[in-house]
C-alpha cells in the first residue's frame, strides 16, 4: 500500500472542500494511505510571485516543516502550487544550509495530482463515468513548469461516456495568473473573457482543469457570462461514477 | 481616429518618467487588440509552419543561446576585434556611453557634412534614443522609410511591435493618416497605400544626404553590419546617399560568419515565419573605389545606453541575448490585449518588460515587470532561449524588497500587505483562524451561489468576475471521518 500526503492548496482549502473530498475518495481507492498535515498552510507562491523573497522564505519554512517530517509523496490538486515547491523552493535558501537540503527532498517528492496517478500509481483509468461533452484548458504552470501535456487528456478519455471536444487556443492563458487578476483587472478581464468565448465555442456542457485558480477565473467568467457551462476540477470529473 | 485621452498616453518622443501601464490598459482603444490580434495570428501560424519543417530547431535554439551568452561574457574581445575590423574596412567607429551622446555624435558627423535631409531604416537604437527628435531640433529632416515606421512617423508615435510598428493601426486609420499628411485622398487597400508611400520616399532617398540604419548583427571577425529586412528600403539608405550611420547597440555582436548563420535561421523563422528575410544585407565599409556602390563614408556609432550596467547583472543580463524577434509579443496574451504602448517605451512585449525596467530603472518602469502571468509562452518560443518569467521574477524582487541595482520601489501599502499576509501564512494558526471565519462574510455578498462587491481589495477581483463562497470546511471533514475510522478499528 502506498502513502501520500495531501497538500490542499489555500485555493482548494478556501473554496473547493468537496474536490478535496473526491481527491481523498479517488486516491483512497487506489489503496493510498493518506494523511493531511494539519499545520500546512499555502505554498507561498503569491508573495513570491510579487517579489518578495524574503517574506516567501517563512511561509516556505511552515511547509517544510508541515510536510517534511513525514517521508511520504505530497500530492496536491495543483500544478503552479506543486511547482513552487519543486522549483522555486531550493532558490530560498542558501546552498549546504539544512532547510536547502530539505527544500530538495521535499521537492523531489512533490507531485501534482494528475502527475501522481500518472507517473507514480501508473494509473490511467479511474473507473469514472461522465457522459458528457467536455472540453479542457491546460493550466499554464501545469502544463510548461511542469510539462504535463498529455495526463489531463490521457485520465478525460479513459473515463467512460466522456466526449473531449477540442478547444481552441486552449494553451492560451486564462487571464488567472495569481495576483495579477487584482494588480491589472482590466487586462485578466480581457484575457478571462476571450478564453470563455472559446470555451463557450468549442460546444462542450463542461469545462474542465487541473487548477483552482484557473477553475475560479474561468468558472466566475462562465457564470457572469450567463452561461450555463459546469466548470470543474479534473478530479470531480474523475470521481463521477 | 484615437481619443485625446489616449493620444497622451501613445506619445513617446522622450524618454518616459514613469511608465504607467494599469493606467493605459485600463482605457485601451477596442481597435488595438482587434488589429494586434489579426497580425499575431498570422506570425504565430507561419513561425509554427517554419520550425515545424527544422528537426533540429530545439537543437538550434540552444546552440542561438550558447553563442550569445559566449558572445555576452567575453563582449569586450568581440567589440575590440569588431572595430579593429571596421576602421581597417575603411569604417569610423564611434563609442557612445548613453543615448546623448549618441545623439551627439550623430549630429556632428551630420553638421560636419552640411547635411540637410536624412533617410532612415530599421533602427529600434534610433528609436530608443529618441534621434529623430535631436535631428528636428537641429533642423535635419529625418525621414522613416520602412512603411510602418514612416506610418508611425507621420502618426506622431513610437512604435508599438518590435516588428511591425504600426501593428495597432487599421488600414482606415492608415489612409486617414496619409490623406491628412499628404494632401491627397488616400485609399484603404493596402497595396495602393504601399503605393503612395514609395513614391513620396522615392524623392527623398534621392535628394537626401545621409542614411540612418540600425543593425540586426554586427559580426566582430569581418567588421560587417548586417540588416535584415523586406522592403528593400534599407539598400536604398545605405547606397544612395554618400553617408551611412549605424547606430547599434553593442549587444548587437556576434564573433563569426558561422554564428551568424544560425541567427539567421533563427530569425526570420520567429519573427515573420520566413525562412529567410527577402533582403540580407552585408556592409563591410565604405565603398572601396569610385563607381562602386555604397557611401563614401561609414560610421559605426556603439550604443551602450545602460546595457553594461545591464550586463554586470547575472540574472537579468540573459535579455541581452535578445535578436528582436518580436515572437515573445505575438504569443503573449498580456501584449495581445493591451497593445505596444502600454508598455511605454520603444520595446513593447515581455522583453521590453524585462528590459525597461533595467533600462530605465524600477522607479520608472517598476509596473511593468508585473505586466504578466508567469504562463511562460514567452520563454517557450524566444530563438535564444532567454528565460523571461524568470527575469520577471527578479525583477519583481528587485522592486519589491530591492538588490544591489536599485532600492525598493513598491508602494508602503502594498508592502504592509505583504508583511502582514506572510506572518499569517508562516504562523499557520493565524491561516487556519481565519478560514474558520471567512464563511461568514457569505450570506453578505452571495447572489446565485456567487459572491460579488466585495470590499477592497477583494472588489480588484470582483468587479470582473464573482468569488466562489468561502466554504472551508474539507479539514473538519477529515478529522471527524479519521476519528470514525479510528474508533471502528476499536
Amino acid at each position: 500500500m502506498s502513502k501520500a500526503q495531501l497538500f490542499l492548496t489555500c485555493l482548494g482549502d478556501q473554496f473547493y472542500t468537496s474536490t478535496l473530498q473526491n481527491m481523498v475518495r479517488i486516491l483512497e481507492q487506489l489503496e493510498v494511505e493518506l494523511v493531511v498535515p494539519p499545520g500546512q498552510s499555502c505554498c507561498g507562491q503569491p508573495l513570491s510571485n510579487n517579489g518578495f523573497e524574503d517574506k516567501t522564505r517563512a511561509v516556505a519554512m511552515n511547509f517544510l516543516r508541515a510536510f517534511g517530517e513525514n517521508d511520504a509523496p505530497i500530492v496536491a490538486p495543483s500544478g503552479s502550487c506543486a511547482s513552487m515547491v519543486k522549483h522555486h523552493y531550493a532558490g530560498l535558501f542558501p546552498v549546504g544550509s539544512a532547510e536547502h537540503a530539505l527544500a530538495l527532498d521535499v521537492a523531489a517528492r512533490t507531485f501534482e495530482f494528475t502527475e501522481f496517478l500518472i507517473h507514480q500509481l501508473k494509473v490511467t483509468d479511474v473507473g469514472a463515468v461522465y457522459p458528457h461533452k467536455v472540453t479542457y484548458h491546460p493550466a499554464c504552470h501545469y502544463l510548461r513548469e511542469l510539462g504535463l501535456k498529455t495526463e489531463a487528456k490521457t485520465l478525460l478519455n479513459a473515463v467512460q461516456g466522456l466526449e473531449l471536444v477540442p478547444l481552441r487556443e486552449e494553451e492560451t492563458c486564462c487571464g488567472f495568473g495569481g495576483a495579477f487578476s487584482v494588480t491589472y483587472p482590466e487586462v485578466s478581464r480581457s484575457m478571462m473573457e476571450n478564453k470563455v468565448k472559446c470555451v463557450m465555442a468549442s460546444g462542450a456542457d463542461t469545462l474542465v482543469t487541473c487548477e483552482p485558480g484557473c477553475l475560479m477565473n474561468m468558472a466566475g467568467g462562465l457564470h457572469k457570462a450567463g452561461s450555463n457551462m459546469r466548470a470543474l476540477h479534473i478530479i470531480d470529473v474523475l470521481a463521477s461514477k | 481616429m484615437t481619443s485625446p485621452l489616449h493620444q497622451e498616453l501613445i506619445i513617446m518622443s522622450e524618454t518616459p518618467s514613469y511608465i504607467a501601464f494599469e493606467e493605459y490598459s485600463e482605457r485601451v482603444p477596442a481597435s488595438i487588440p482587434a488589429a494586434v490580434q489579426q497580425a499575431t495570428e498570422r506570425f504565430v501560424a507561419g513561425r509554427a509552419a517554419r520550425v515545424g519543417e527544422l528537426p533540429q530547431w530545439e537543437e538550434l535554439r540552444q546552440i542561438g543561446s550558447d553563442i550569445r551568452q559566449h558572445t555576452l561574457e567575453n563582449l569586450d574581445i568581440y567589440l575590440a576585434r569588431l572595430e579593429a575590423a571596421v576602421l581597417s574596412a575603411g569604417g569610423h567607429v564611434h563609442w557612445a556611453g548613453s543615448g546623448e551622446q549618441a545623439r551627439q555624435i550623430v549630429l556632428q558627423i551630420a553638421q560636419a557634412n552640411s547635411v540637410k535631409a536624412v533617410v532612415k531604416s530599421k533602427s529600434m537604437a534610433t528609436e530608443e534614443i529618441h534621434l529623430n527628435d535631436a535631428l528636428e531640433e537641429a533642423g535635419i529632416e529625418a525621414l522613416e522609410t520602412d512603411l510602418g515606421e514612416y506610418i508611425i512617423q507621420l502618426a506622431g508615435t513610437g512604435p508599438s511591435h518590435i516588428i511591425v510598428p504600426a501593428v495597432h493601426l487599421t488600414k482606415e486609420e492608415v489612409a486617414a493618416l496619409f490623406s491628412k499628411h499628404l494632401g491627397i485622398d488616400a485609399p484603404t487597400d493596402p497595396t495602393e497605400l504601399a503605393r503612395i508611400a514609395r513614391e513620396t520616399l522615392r524623392e527623398k532617398f534621392l535628394s537626401a544626404q545621409m542614411g540612418i540604419t540600425g543593425g540586426n548583427f554586427l559580426i566582430a571577425e569581418s567588421g560587417t553590419l548586417v540588416m535584415v529586412t523586406n522592403e528593400g528600403n534599407g539598400r536604398m539608405c545605405t547606397t544612395m546617399p554618400d553617408l551611412h550611420v549605424a547606430v547599434v547597440g553593442i549587444d548587437k555582436v556576434v564573433p563569426d560568419w558561422e554564428s551568424l548563420t544560425v541567427f539567421l535561421k533563427l530569425l526570420a523563422r520567429s519573427a515573420t515565419g520566413q525562412k529567410l528575410s527577402t533582403y540580407t544585407q552585408f556592409i563591410t565599409g565604405p565603398r572601396r573605389a569610385e563607381g562602386e556602390f555604397g557611401p563614401k563614408e561609414f560610421h559605426l556609432v556603439l550604443l551602450d545606453n545602460g546595457r553594461s550596467k545591464i550586463l554586470s547583472d547575472p540574472v537579468g543580463r540573459d535579455v541581452l541575448k535578445c535578436i528582436r524577434c518580436g515572437a515573445c509579443a505575438n504569443v503573449c496574451p498580456v501584449y495581445k490585449n493591451v497593445g505596444g504602448f502600454a508598455y511605454g517605451s520603444f520595446i513593447s512585449g515581455p522583453i521590453g518588460a524585462i528590459l525597461s525596467p533595467q533600462m530605465l530603472g524600477t522607479q520608472a518602469a517598476r509596473e511593468l515587470p508585473f505586466a504578466s502571468t508567469l504562463c511562460g509562452a514567452c520563454a517557450e518560443v524566444c530563438p535564444v532561449k532567454i528565460p523571461i518569467p524568470t527575469i520577471l521574477l527578479h525583477l519583481r524582487r528587485r522592486v519589491a524588497e530591492g538588490d544591489e541595482f536599485s532600492e525598493p520601489t513598491i508602494s508602503l501599502p502594498l508592502r504592509a500587505t505583504a508583511a502582514l499576509a506572510s506572518l499569517a501564512l508562516a504562523w499557520n494558526w493565524i491561516y487556519r483562524f481565519g478560514a474558520r471565519l471567512l464563511p461568514a462574510i457569505n450570506p453578505f455578498f452571495r447572489r446565485d451561489g456567487w459572491l460579488s462587491g466585495l470590499p477592497y481589495p477583494i472588489s480588484r477581483w470582483t468587479k470582473v468576475r464573482p468569488l466562489p463562497s468561502f466554504g472551508s470546511r474539507f479539514r473538519q471533514w477529515w478529522r471527524a471521518r479519521s476519528a470514525e475510522r479510528k474508533g471502528e478499528k476499536r
